[in-house]
């Protein structure tokens, strides 16, 4: 049992607007009132919900790939030793996995959506998750690429579409459904991308990546996941991809739909030399579009890699970078790159990319529907999130920072002209209360009676850089994990996973094909339940169908 | 001259990590702060005098006596003052320096200067490989400052090294300048094979004939203006070259093509007529 007393409470999903008032905590809820057990003076600082990342690439191959492509990095990363408590790793742009948990956990945050994992690598990322303690873990399944579905979808088969979807995110353990790069990825195992929604995917005679992006988003909604299509949009990265990403929102107008990293999706102009903002365009047709959610991508200057299953942007990267390249083909499921990359604060292309990501968070109106992320590790590593809250609550701050910029910047952003400022609600709304509602997770993200008791306490200070890096307390699942910036104890995170009604005949449907085409045996494929540490399966709304 | 002198009691078996003996560390700490500073041998922590007698404080002068070849890390990032060895210092001497001097009078290890970016090295023995290198997965190695080596030298000589010189006395193995991107290298005994593989820009100047790789290609025979001055000032560090190196003539190879670069490897190809 545990109170925590005196402590301004930001709880939004509750209305809850900086009140003092006592949070309390019981079996691991939040309750009404507890009559014994320790008590926290909360006096002077303000009580969060515990943060939530909707889109992060925390475990899995692709991740440990990148680990090992830079060694560079890890020489110069903060290094975390073994204490009592605590086992040792490092952290930098692709911590190790118990550093993941301790990090994420020192900022606040108590549950994290690993956002990529292709079904073939879903057991090495819940291994990789099973090992990055103190927060809840869900994890998206790659389909927009995967050929079997495909294959359905080019027939004409939707309801079996529909039946290997779901089976495929029950294989996978997984919560959600992503999708990169429609066709794209397929089309990069041609040597091609798809670059139009309308041109055909190489290989196949009616299917385009309108078709597959609809129907996906149907299919998800059919399937009552409690999280929309999460989609990653063709042409990330590129100038003049705004148009692509209009068109993208367009095609999912009937459906819900979550655009990851939006800031790498507003860009215009012609090429790298005319690249301009077009946050405004983008933002103004999702401010009146109430069916979409979507996360900000930001991106912060200096060291990181680069990791996305989006393989021919990832090449495109590499040659403009003339730096390393990793690629991974996954079978008929997925691709993979990885390159390390620098943001520079003089690189017009890199202000720029700073600079929408900061606009997109600020031009979109509602906080419910944009959480703050930055890709982690794309845009920067996530542990460098209060630098960016600091940036959306101090117009000040953000100008003297836009001063450091090339002038030439200027004229391709808006960024000066926006005054807006975050207050203390609207931050506890980005980071917890709107991703937790944008993911569908109805016990996380706030502090209303029966909640998860996933708490976070911050002094109360102007300095939001220092006020978010360095939590008085968090309390993971009713257990204060950390205490006076340290960590005390550390828990073991629930895995979150739907299970999604399919007809269990479409095994026997699907079996063969792993007979024809894949390197691994059918049987071995599904993730076992026994894998995943404290498996927590969430409803879908419709059961059946 | 007020000096700290680290008298190293015994060769340990295991290399000791010895990061905090730098000059920028030391230099305001007391004598029993600094008997006290933290080694690491493998996982577990000892004290400095664990393996050292310390002698004087308050100084940005350290010396070492002893077979340090198993101290790894003395000098790392060190911006002023100065270290010497009466014998062998060990791996990645002086990283990430910054300035300062550090003199050796025995070996040093490998990794000498690695990804350091302004002061002097003098070794008067010889060095390991990978001096003045970049580190693993790193895309720069030394980005200035000045490498001396009396003896001889491994391999990777300053492999992908950004600015700064590096001057060898003795035979220089494989990889020297591999994928260098600036900088000057002064071989005055040669180097065995692939010498600048990879290279992008920067100058390697070599006294003794070169096993040239296929994708350089020879340009011209001239005499570089630009060699008297840093014979000069190489002497100033007490680093001399003989006369006919600086009046001499120097067949001039461009590469690496392969990559490709720009870079220029100078082979002495006799004394001036």
């Amino acid at each position: 049992m545990l109170r925590i007393t005196g402590g301004k409470v930001y709880d939004p999903a509750n209305g809850v607007n900086g009140v003092i008032r006592d949070v309390c905590i019981q079996d691991g809820r939040i309750v009404a009132d507890v009559e014994a057990g320790r008590t926290i003076n909360a006096t002077g600082m303000v009580v969060f919900p515990g943060g939530v990342d909707v889109h992060t690439h925390v475990a899995g191959a692709a991740l440990n790939f990148a680990r090992a492509m830079i060694p560079e990095d890890h020489l110069h990363s903060e290094p975390f030793v073994r204490t009592a408590i605590r086992r040792g790793g490092i952290s930098g742009a692709t911590p190790t996995t118990y550093v993941t948990g301790y990090l994420y956990g020192g900022l606040g945050y108590t549950t994290v959506n690993e956002a990529a994992v292709p079904i073939l690598s879903a057991r090495h990322t819940h291994e990789e998750l099973r090992d990055t303690p103190i927060v809840d873990k869900s994890t998206c399944v790659l389909m927009a690429n995967n050929e079997i579905l495909l294959d359905q979808l080019e027939a004409g088969e939707t309801e079996r579409a529909r039946h290997f979807l779901a089976w495929c995110v029950g294989a996978a353990k997984a919560y959600g459904v992503k999708a990169v790069n429609p066709g794209g990825v397929t089309a990069w195992k041609w040597g091609k991308d798809a670059n139009t929604l309308y041109e055909l995917v190489p290989g196949y005679n009616k299917i385009t990546p309108a078709g597959i992006i609809q129907s996906l988003a149907r299919i998800v909604d059919d399937l009552g996941l409690p999280h929309p299509l999460h989609l990653h949009c063709n042409n990330l990265g590129v100038p003049g991809n705004y148009a692509t990403t209009l068109e993208t929102l367009k095609l999912v107008e009937s459906n819900r739909a979550h655009i990851a990293h939006i800031q790498y999706h507003a860009y215009g102009g012609n090429d790298w030399t005319t690249m301009r903002s077009e946050s405004t365009r983008i933002a103004d047709y999702f401010n009146a579009h109430p069916n979409l959610t979507a996360d900000a991508g930001a991106v912060l200057f200096g060291n990181t890699v680069t990791i996305t299953a989006d393989g021919p942007w990832q090449h495109l990267l590499y040659k403009l970078t003339g730096r390393k390249w990793g690629n991974i083909d996954v079978e008929n499921e997925t691709g993979c790159g990885v390159v390390p990359y620098v943001y520079k604060e003089k690189n017009l292309v890199n202000a720029i990319q700073w600079a929408v990501g900061l606009e997109m968070l600020l031009l979109i109106s509602d906080p419910w529907r944009m959480s703050l992320t930055t890709d982690h590790p794309n845009g920067a590593a996530f542990w460098r999130y209060p630098e960016i809250i600091e940036l959306l609550m101090n117009a000040d701050f953000r100008r003297e920072q836009i001063k450091k910029l090339p002038p030439k910047v200027l004229e391709r952003i808006i960024l000066p002209e926006l005054t807006r400022e975050y207050t203390l609600y609207e931050i506890a709304i980005i980071t917890s209360a709107g991703p937790a509602r944008s993911l569908g997770l109805r016990q996380k993200g706030h502090l209303g009676i029966g909640a998860d008791a996933d708490v976070a306490v911050f002094n109360d200070i102007k300095e939001a850089r220092k006020m978010f890096a360095y939590p008085r307390y968090v309390i993971k699942g009713g257990e204060v994990v950390i205490e006076e910036g340290e960590v005390r104890k550390t828990v073991e995170g629930h895995s979150l996973l739907t299970q999604p009604f399919h007809d269990p005949k479409i095994a026997d449907f699907i079996r063969p094909l792993f007979q024809q085409y894949y390197t691994m045996s059918f049987d071995n494929y599904p993730v076992e339940m026994e894998r995943l540490e404290h498996p927590d399966v969430q409803p879908c709304t419709q059961a059946n169908s | 001259m007020s000096q700290t002198i680290f008298t190293l009691k015994q060769r340990p078996d295991v290399p000791l990590e010895a990061e905090v003996l730098t000059p920028d560390v030391v230099a305001s700490l007391s004598h029993g702060e600094v008997a006290s500073l933290p080694l690491f041998m493998g996982k577990r922590q000892f004290r400095v005098d664990d393996f050292f007698e310390v002698n004087g404080s308050g100084t940005d002068n350290l010396v070492f006596h002893g077979d340090c070849g198993r101290v790894k890390w003395i000098g790392r990032a060190m911006s002023h003052g100065r270290i010497t060895f009466s014998s062998h210092a060990g791996m990645h001497l002086g990283a990430y320096m910054k300035g300062g001097i550090i003199k050796v009078g025995g070996d040093a290890s490998d990794w000498v200067g690695g990804e350091m970016s302004g002061g002097l090295i003098h070794i008067h023995g010889h060095a390991g490989g990978q001096t003045g290198a970049a580190y693993r997965g790193s895309m720069k190695g030394m980005k200035g400052g000045t490498i001396l080596i009396e003896g001889s030298a491994g391999i990777e000589l300053g492999m992908r090294m950004r600015r700064g010189l590096i001057a060898v006395r003795g035979p220089v193995r494989d990889f020297a300048g591999l994928q260098m991107k600036g900088g000057t290298i002064l071989l005055m005994s040669g180097a065995e094979i692939r010498t600048g593989a990879w290279m992008v820009r920067g100058t390697i100047i070599s006294l003794k004939p070169l096993k040239m790789m296929p994708t350089f290609s020879a340009g011209c025979v001239y005499n570089p203006n630009f060699l008297r001055l840093y014979t000069k000032s190489l002497a100033e560090h007490g680093f001399t070259t003989p006369v006919d190196a600086w009046h001499g003539v120097y067949r001039r190879y461009t590469g690496d093509t392969s990559v490709p670069g720009k870079g220029e490897i100078l082979v002495w190809s006799g004394p001036a007529h």
